[in-house]
């Protein structure tokens, strides 16, 4: 460190495309895992949630309607950006995560290279997941898998990088938007890779990045009527209760599990199955 | 679809199709042939489509429809009366024509209270015999004419047969369609023949066949149908019984469907023959039902349906004699003809 | 028809031509099937389960307490341990096979007894329940030993014991749906019936012991919605899977939420039949009616919203209505029923309560013109012409013979009108033009689109609903995965 003051950095939201602080006028201190301040973080309020969400739901047509190919090369050019910037990222997860710069730097190969792996599942899944059924009539019977619409992540708050790219990168690869909310107390790493969604070509409000309280944010959530799923990675205590608000309308809700049985269960988990029969004749 | 606008058009089609014209100056006047082809087309194009798997669900459905008691008595019985009892056959002769007139006239020689059948139907040169035998009696001569069942004759030949049917005492015609101009598109060809085959009939009843077989899309045995309607037929017949596939319950349901929908445009009532396959009473009386839930209970008159059919008649009779007495009998009992 | 039409012969009736309640040959009182056998329920409690084409009391069943279903679970767990869990794939399909075949020979008896308990025509019991049900677990057998090749990784897991709470709409067809996918992936069962349909599910026993099930595999417990619920929160089941209203859907949903339990629902809805002008008019007409009026309205998937193009609505409203009066209500054991009676006093009531509410909020309501019996429970079907999408009988699932008919003006406004629902489970789409029907079928919110045709269902067919008509597929390849631990 020089003698110079730093310029210190607040990070703000992102939603609808922009980057707004919280609508509340809030933000908090976030620490490095040594301790001592790291960064300043917008600390997302109800309303700003609702707004992300608004957001999310105006742009799902349009994400859903692009090309499954077109959405593959925005989620690479994520990761193009993300490469760029790795050193960026790799300060960030050490300073979060205290893990050392080699670890980190694992860390965010792991990351953009999952990234990667997601983008090119856009214009797969449809195969794998859906299909011909061969129906015992004359009809052609076919399902696709089709996307549940917006999804709210509460993304796990240990690990603040990987864990954000795995919540996030699953629904948007199947047509989902997103509204994320990052580790509280490690938002950065994931604020950061947010940031690059400016420049990747995304269409306003198909990822809205909130950094926050999950206490505050995530009964809203759950109880929000225009979202259509919920992931409760970053959900330790409550989640019992949120996956119970969440029954109000009737939610897809994610939660892990100790021992998972299928590497393709959080692609499956905001997919919706749509059978479209018809007449064959002459 | 059928809507509202289309009474215009149809009465449109009508008038410029149906104008006093011979052939000679139709022909002539390409021109408006082409004009009124056109309307023609768009008019039956305006009816929209038919979904084969639809028509077949429905009829399918219509097909596990249970007569029982009374109504299957009496549903029989109409059966019988709506038989065009026909043999059309290269052996034919005047033995085997009279024995079928007497079949028509007294189908169960032991029970009087049968009724006769409809029709008796054959070729032209038959037909003199067949009014001969059936003399005064209610039974009906019908003629297959047109150069039957191909079709494939100049209009001249094709109106010199009806003619002769005519006058040798048919009382109905039953013409087939030229097919080949109807699939190669030329269906103001196939209109004007029916209206010059309607010309030759005089007083005679038309029946025009589509030789649905032949057609093979229900779009195209609708489009058919109407093409003979608005030309003038009297009835539209399936099938001339000289192909694979002959009369089927959907096809059936799609003719009944159109004459169900022209009627409640011109108030006419176009009857419906099938023919062809229909062999046992319980197919019949399928026909019947499809007829009932689709055209409604006018067309359940022999006015109105009818079955071109032969070995359809006794087992009709075997099934009327089950019904009244409740044991079934031996074939012999009733006349093989 | 036309009046200027001559008269004829006229009257064609069809003689009533009734199917014989004697076929059932149902017991006049049912027990508990645990572990392989019919049991008396704890306290000997028994409710009488009626015909509600008649009113009449068909049989007393077994209402299953706490503790009966503590036994059942018991039973089922116990199975699940020391035995099916240790039958392989192919003996666990051989089962399946037994059953479905026994499905099909005992068949017309089935097909009566569902008709006498649920007041649905016997024609749709015998070509369409039945036979469908016999499918399910013929499509599913085949499955039993090929998990691994089903896509949910190398060694899907089952889960163990399934708690399955099935409606009284399809009573035996949807014990099928719940019992042949769960058993094939290796789990035993307990199989609560509706309340008022239980008796197909214990003729369905009877044919479990004929197959030689192993005892406990599947149990069969009656009762009411205390039953259910005590399923539900049973701590050792590892799986709900629920068919029924959104209402009960949303309260299983949250009494699992705090749990372990797997769970699946398939729920209401509000299904939109959207008629495009090109459409083939007849086939049309036809797919409105069984989309409404199949088994009275009482499917969750009906099309019980019509959405008909300005330029054809008069056309399709007229040949709707000429349609309607066709129909034929009246005794479901007449083979020639198409209409039968509304399942219960209960859901009469709400149907009367929101055909109220339409005629009050000003749509204009058509009754056809049939003459309803005089006992048991009957409503005539009924189309509501002049609705729009605020009216509560456009919203509202009223699951019975009621239709209403809304019109559009553009495919973009079609597919916003179909949309207009919190539910998503089935749709219909009638054109001739192929590019548009895909381009509809791609942005309706439903989990099953019908095109020129409507409810059609098939085992390898996925069906369930997306939004709040449930989560999960049964039927097909995706059926599985609600009953593997993947």
């Amino acid at each position: 460190m020089s003698d110079r003051l730093e310029i210190r950095k607040t990070f703000k939201l992102v939603i609808n495309g922009a980057f707004p602080r919280s609508e509340s006028g809030r933000s908090y201190e976030v620490q490095s895992a040594q301790g001592g301040f790291w960064a300043n973080a917008a600390q997302a309020s109800r309303k700003d949630l609702r707004d992300a969400v608004v957001a999310a739901r105006a742009a799902q047509g349009k994400w859903w309607s692009a090309t499954a190919y077109n959405r593959g090369q925005i989620l690479y050019r994520w990761a193009e950006m993300a490469e760029e910037r790795r050193d960026e990222l790799a300060e960030h997860v050490r300073a979060s995560e205290g893990v050392s710069r080699d670890a980190a730097q694992a860390t965010v190969s792991a990351a953009i290279d999952r990234i990667v792996w997601y983008a090119g599942w856009t214009d797969k899944i449809t195969q794998v997941l859906g299909g011909a059924n061969p129906v015992a009539g004359p009809f052609f019977n076919f399902s696709l898998p089709t996307p549940s619409g917006v999804v709210v992540v509460f993304a796990p708050q240990d690990d603040s990088l990987l864990g954000f790219v795995e919540c996030v990168l699953a629904p948007l690869a199947v047509g989902n938007t997103v509204v994320a909310v990052t580790s509280t107390t490690r938002p950065t790493p994931a604020m950061v890779l947010a940031e690059m969604t400016e420049t990747s070509d995304f269409p306003a409000g198909v990822v809205n990045v909130l950094s926050g309280f999950v206490d505050e944010l995530a009964p809203h959530a759950a109880t929000h009527g225009d979202v259509d799923g919920l992931d409760l990675s970053g959900v330790d205590e409550g989640a019992d209760e949120l996956a119970r608000l969440a029954a109000g309308t009737i939610k897809r809700v994610y939660r892990p599990r100790p021992l998972e049985g299928d590497p393709l269960r959080r692609l499956r988990s905001f997919v919706e199955t749509s059978t479209v029969w018809h007449t064959i004749g002459q | 679809m059928v809507h509202a606008a289309l009474v215009d058009s149809l009465n449109t089609v009508s008038s410029s199709l149906l104008r006093p014209t011979s052939e000679s100056e139709r022909l002539a006047s390409s021109s408006a042939r082409v004009a009124s082809e056109a309307e023609l087309r768009s008019l039956i194009r305006g009816l929209g489509g038919v979904d084969a798997v639809g028509v077949e669900a429905r009829s399918a459905k219509l097909a596990t429809r249970s007569l029982k008691k009374a109504s299957k008595v009496a549903a029989i019985d109409l059966a019988i009366s709506m038989v065009d009892l026909t043999t059309l056959e290269g052996a034919d002769t005047p033995g085997r024509v009279r024995s079928l007139c007497t079949k028509a006239m007294y189908p169960d020689a032991s029970d009087p209270t049968t009724p006769s059948v409809a029709a008796v139907c054959v070729y032209p040169d038959l037909v003199a015999h067949a009014r001969f035998v059936l003399g005064s009696s209610p039974v009906a001569v019908a003629s297959v004419a047109t150069a039957f069942p191909s079709g494939r004759a100049s209009l001249q030949v094709k109106l010199l047969d009806v003619a002769e049917a005519v006058a040798a005492g048919a009382d109905e015609i039953d013409m087939v369609i030229d097919r080949g101009a109807f699939l190669s598109g030329r269906w103001g060809q196939v209109f004007d023949e029916i209206v010059a085959v309607k010309a030759a009939c005089g007083s005679a009843h038309l029946k025009v066949i589509l030789e649905t077989g032949e057609l093979v899309t229900y779009d195209n045995i609708r489009a058919a149908s109407w093409i003979a309607m608005l030309a003038g037929a009297d009835f539209i017949k399936t099938s001339t019984g000289k192909v694979t596939v002959n009369a089927t319950l959907p096809t059936a349901l799609v003719m009944l469907e159109a004459v169900r929908d022209f009627s409640e445009l011109t108030a006419q009532r176009v009857g419906v023959k099938v023919a062809g396959g229909i062999r046992s009473t319980k197919d019949a009386l399928k026909y019947l039902v499809v007829v009932n839930e689709t055209a409604g209970s006018a067309w359940l008159h022999p006015d109105a349906f009818r079955f071109g059919a032969s070995s359809l008649l006794n087992d009709l009779l075997m099934q009327r004699r089950k019904q009244r007495t409740g044991a079934y009998i031996r074939p012999d009992e009733l006349s093989g003809d | 028809m036309d009046s200027n039409l001559p008269s004829t012969l006229g009257s064609f009736s069809y003689d009533p031509a009734p199917e014989s309640a004697a076929i059932a040959r149902l017991q006049s009182s049912y027990g508990l099937f645990i572990n392989g056998a019919f049991t008396a329920p704890e306290n000997h409690a028994q409710f009488a389960t009626v015909n509600p084409a008649t009113g009449h009391v068909l049989a007393t069943v077994a209402q299953a307490s706490d503790a009966d279903v503590d036994r059942a679970v018991a039973a089922a767990r116990h199975a699940y341990e020391t035995q099916w869990s240790k039958t392989t794939g192919a003996e666990r399909a051989k089962y399946l096979f037994r059953i479905a075949r026994l499905i099909q020979e005992r068949s017309r008896e089935l097909a009566v007894v569902e008709t006498l308990d649920n007041g649905k025509p016997i024609r749709e019991s015998r070509d369409i329940d039945v036979p469908l049900a016999a499918a399910h677990f013929f499509y599913y057998a085949g499955w039993a030993d090929k998990l691994e090749h089903a896509g949910f990784g190398p060694a899907p897991q089952p889960l163990g014991v399934a708690g399955q709470i099935i409606p009284w709409n399809f009573p035996l067809l949807m014990a099928a749906w719940k019992l042949a996918p769960a058993l094939a992936a290796g789990n035993t069962c307990v199989l609560k019936p509706a309340e008022t349909t239980p008796l197909s599910a214990l003729i369905l026993a009877e044919i479990l012991q004929q197959a030689e099930l192993p005892a406990g595999v599947v149990n069969i417990i009656t009762g009411d919605g205390s039953t259910g619920s005590a399923l539900v929160q049973h701590p050792d089941v590892n799986k709900i899977a629920f068919t029924g209203s959104t209402d009960v859907g949303r309260l299983i949903q949250e009494r699992v939420a705090s749990s372990h339990k797997r769970l699946t629902l398939e729920l209401g809805g509000k299904g939109a039949n959207i008629v495009f002008d090109d459409a083939p008019i007849d086939e049309v007409v036809e797919g409105i009616i069984d989309g409404i009026f199949f088994n009275q309205g009482h499917v969750c998937c009906a099309g019980s919203r019509l959405l008909v193009q300005e330029s054809v609505a008069e056309e399709v409203t007229r040949r709707l209505l000429r349609r309607v009066d066709q129909l034929r209500v009246g005794d479901p054991m007449d083979k020639n029923t198409d209409v039968g009676a509304i399942n219960s006093a209960a859901q009469l009531a709400r149907i009367e309560e929101l055909v109220e509410w339409g005629e009050r909020e000003g749509a204009t309501r058509y009754d056809a013109n049939c003459t309803l019996p005089s006992e048991g429970f009957w409503f005539k079907p009924t189309v509501f012409t002049n609705v729009d999408q605020s009216h509560r009988i456009a919203r509202d699932e009223i699951f019975g013979p009621v239709l209403s008919v809304l019109t559009f003006r553009t495919p973009e406004e079609a597919v916003a009108k179909a949309n207009n629902s919190v539910y998503g489970l089935a749709c219909g789409v009638w054109s001739e033009k192929g590019s548009r029907t895909l381009w509809v079928a791609q942005r309706l919110r439903a989990g099953v689109i019908w095109a020129n045709t409507y409810n059609k269902f098939d085992p390898a067919s996925p069906f369930g609903g997306v939004r709040e008509s449930g989560f999960g597929r049964e039927g097909g390849r995706h059926g599985l995965e609600a009953y593997l631990n993947v």
